[in-house]
């Protein structure tokens, strides 16, 4: 009897822990699969990363920068100004 | 069933032999044993064959690339920048295959059809051709949206140089695989590279990437390196040299400013330049950093540093008056000349009037290992070693090969050469009270430790008090004089070798100095090469460049003016202003 019981129970316990490892696989897949779209979202958050670093660069340009304050806002450096030190 | 005949007059089992069931039984054993030996022998015998095969078929190493890392300025200012762009390649013998989607491919890669399907051909044998390289990313999802046989893109860097020509010498380029080709692109090559990782898959059928295997090493990337240059002194000194060396209609020209009290360059500009990231019609002329490359005769800027080291061995004192008489003086057969006759001059007024007869007579003095012990003090024929490819040594000859001649020129300047780090390092002892450091392109967490002390620091200030006069009016570089700040500085005209020895119509026009006097915080060289057009004299050239550069220099490091008056009030002033001067 006892003998039956045992036997029964680690049909049962065989099945449950086969099923386990079927839904672990997949669930490993699943998070493989995961962390691919994650690795190219960062890929893409990268990429538009150093793209908004050169467009800055671009805009911040000393040489445009200089055009701009000359040219259309006509600016100047002041020819005498004050300096002031603070204590 | 029911095609059964109907009338089916006996169903009861009739005997059959007993050999048949055994038959049959045997039958099953045997298959059995088959399929058992089948299984032991693939499982055993051809477990690596087999395993082999599966993995070659599903199972793939897939690079991960490191992104070559940034070069900035010392403020973050990046001055090169790798961004992720797509390549895309094709297998040509699949892609020919796929007739119908061949010319939309052709068209998004920029070729005609005929084109593309004569590139294929060629190169029907590969398994992989390039059908563009580093396309932005948006530009490879249109080309792969075609969804054409035979046809991947590959993730790639490409390396984009935002500051263009401003520091296009000195950061220089890496090639389209990213491999450093000049400049600090070159020079800090392995730590800008790093190396590319790689992971192990199971991909399935479509390509997806199913299972990471254990198999993985992270990609290393590159370490940033961090430039000691400031990128807006950077562009001063780029504008300022850019606009002289059109307008004197010269040959180049360089502009080095430095740190004197740390040793960190803060710009270094050449001319001619190009345009890293176009490089197409690109002058070999162009790609020298003349600053670390080129050698040239010091000629006059020579003097304070050779007064200052005269000053400090008692050779000469403050109060040393030399006979120049008429501006002509032979020695030997050399005839040495000065642009007038000063008569007798102290020493602050050799340098004020840049006589060469007074400093070839300090020359004497000193004598040959005299001279000599001063530049090697000073650090001439000894390369600054900032690790820039290409550095040149200069020259100093020992002082057991001059004659009288050699001396006495050697003593304004002719018979050596240095780069401009060297005499920018000269320059940056004088202005750091005596110290010599070593220079540095990188920017430094603490200043370059002393190398040595070249002269005493009273010698070394008595010497920039003599440099300020030389701007002051009255001086022979008013030009150079900054506007409400206390400079000092030294002009040099030096004329070049050619063929046939030294002309009278080749000139190199030189700027020395530093700011402010008394404890100077940047020390600049400005160098022009041939000015053709107009003047020539150091005095007239480099020095207006000099003052331009130094007075925006002051606005930008924040060097309070020197020429503070007794405070005012003044209605326009708030509370907390204590001090107010007029510059």
């Amino acid at each position: 009897m006892m003998r039956a019981a045992f036997v029964v129970f680690m049909g049962v316990a065989l099945t449950v822990s086969a099923i386990a490892v079927v839904v672990s696989k997949h669930r490993s897949r699943a998070l493989v699969n995961d962390l691919q779209q994650l690795a190219w979202e960062r890929d893409r958050l990268e990429t538009e990363w150093s793209q908004l670093q050169l467009e800055e660069a671009a805009l911040a340009s000393p040489i445009r920068v200089e055009a701009m304050a000359r040219g259309r806002l006509q600016m100047a450096e002041p020819a005498q100004y004050i300096a002031v030190e603070q204590p | 069933m029911s095609r059964r005949p109907a009338a089916m007059p006996n169903l009861e089992p009739r005997d059959v032999s007993a050999w048949r069931s055994r038959f049959v039984l045997l039958l099953f054993a045997a298959a059995a044993a088959a399929l058992l030996g089948r299984a032991w022998f693939l499982q055993v015998f051809n477990k690596d064959f087999l395993a082999n095969e599966g993995s070659k078929r599903f199972e793939r190493t897939l690079e991960v690339p490191a992104g070559r890392a940034a070069i900035v300025d010392r403020r973050g200012e990046p001055l090169a920048l790798s961004a992720p762009v797509e390549s895309v390649w094709a297998v040509p013998r699949a892609l020919l295959g796929d007739a119908e989607k061949l010319p939309l491919i052709a068209r998004l890669t920029g070729r005609t059809t005929a084109e593309l399907e004569d590139y294929l051909a060629a190169r029907g044998e590969r398994s992989f051709v390039y059908l563009a390289r580093q396309i932005p990313p948006a530009q490879a999802s249109r080309v792969m949206a075609v969804d054409a046989e035979g046809v991947f893109t590959q993730r790639e860097y490409r390396r984009y140089y935002p500051a263009g020509e401003l520091a296009s010498q000195l950061v220089g380029f890496a090639d389209i695989d990213g491999n450093g080709q000049e400049g600090m692109e070159l020079a800090y090559n392995e730590q800008l590279q790093g190396h590319s990782g790689s992971r192990r898959v199971i991909r399935d059928r479509n390509g997806r990437v199913v299972e990471d295997l254990a198999e993985f090493t992270p990609p290393q990337p590159g370490e940033p390196v961090t430039l000691s240059i400031d990128m807006r002194l950077q562009y001063l000194a780029y504008r300022e040299l850019k606009a002289v060396v059109e307008s004197h209609d010269a040959r180049g020209g360089l502009v080095l400013m430095m740190d004197p009290r740390t040793g960190e360059v803060l710009a270094m500009a050449s001319q001619p330049g190009f345009n890293p990231n176009n490089r197409r019609g690109l002058e070999l002329s162009g790609l020298r950093n003349r600053g670390a490359t080129d050698t040239f005769e010091p000629g006059s800027t020579v003097k304070p540093l050779m007064i200052a080291w005269a000053l400090d061995q008692g050779v000469v004192t403050r109060q040393t008056r030399v006979a120049t008489g008429n501006g002509f003086h032979k020695m030997g057969r050399l005839v040495i000349k000065d642009a007038g006759g000063y008569g007798d001059l102290d020493m602050g007024g050799v340098l004020l009037k840049s006589s060469n007869i007074g400093a070839a007579k300090v020359g004497m003095q000193l004598g040959a290992e005299g001279i000599w012990d001063a530049y090697d003090a000073f650090g001439f024929g000894q390369r600054a070693e900032v690790g820039f490819p290409g550095e040149a040594d200069g020259v100093l000859n020992h002082f057991t090969d001059w004659g009288d001649v050699a001396t006495a020129t050697s003593a304004y300047g002719y018979g050596l050469a240095v780069t401009a780090l060297q005499l920018a390092r000269g320059y940056a002892a004088l202005a750091d009270d005596g110290r010599l450091r070593p220079i540095s392109l990188l920017k430094l967490d603490a200043p370059n430790p002393v190398e040595r002390q070249v002269v005493s620091a009273t010698s070394a200030l008595q010497v920039r008090r003599w440099l300020e006069q030389v701007v002051a009016p009255g001086g022979t570089a008013t030009a150079a004089a900054v506007k409400g700040h206390a400079v000092a500085g030294k002009t040099g005209t030096v004329r070049k070798v050619t063929a046939t020895g030294y002309t009278e119509d080749a000139h190199l026009s030189l700027f020395a100095g530093m700011m402010p006097t008394e404890r100077p915080q940047v020390v600049t060289l400005v160098v022009i090469d041939e000015p053709r057009k107009g003047d020539y004299y150091g005095g007239q050239v480099a020095a207006p460049v000099y003052s331009r550069v130094m007075h925006g220099a002051a606005r930008l490091l924040q060097i309070p003016p020197t020429d503070l008056q007794t405070p005012r009030p003044d209605k326009a002033l708030t509370a907390d202003a204590s001090k107010a001067v007029r510059s």
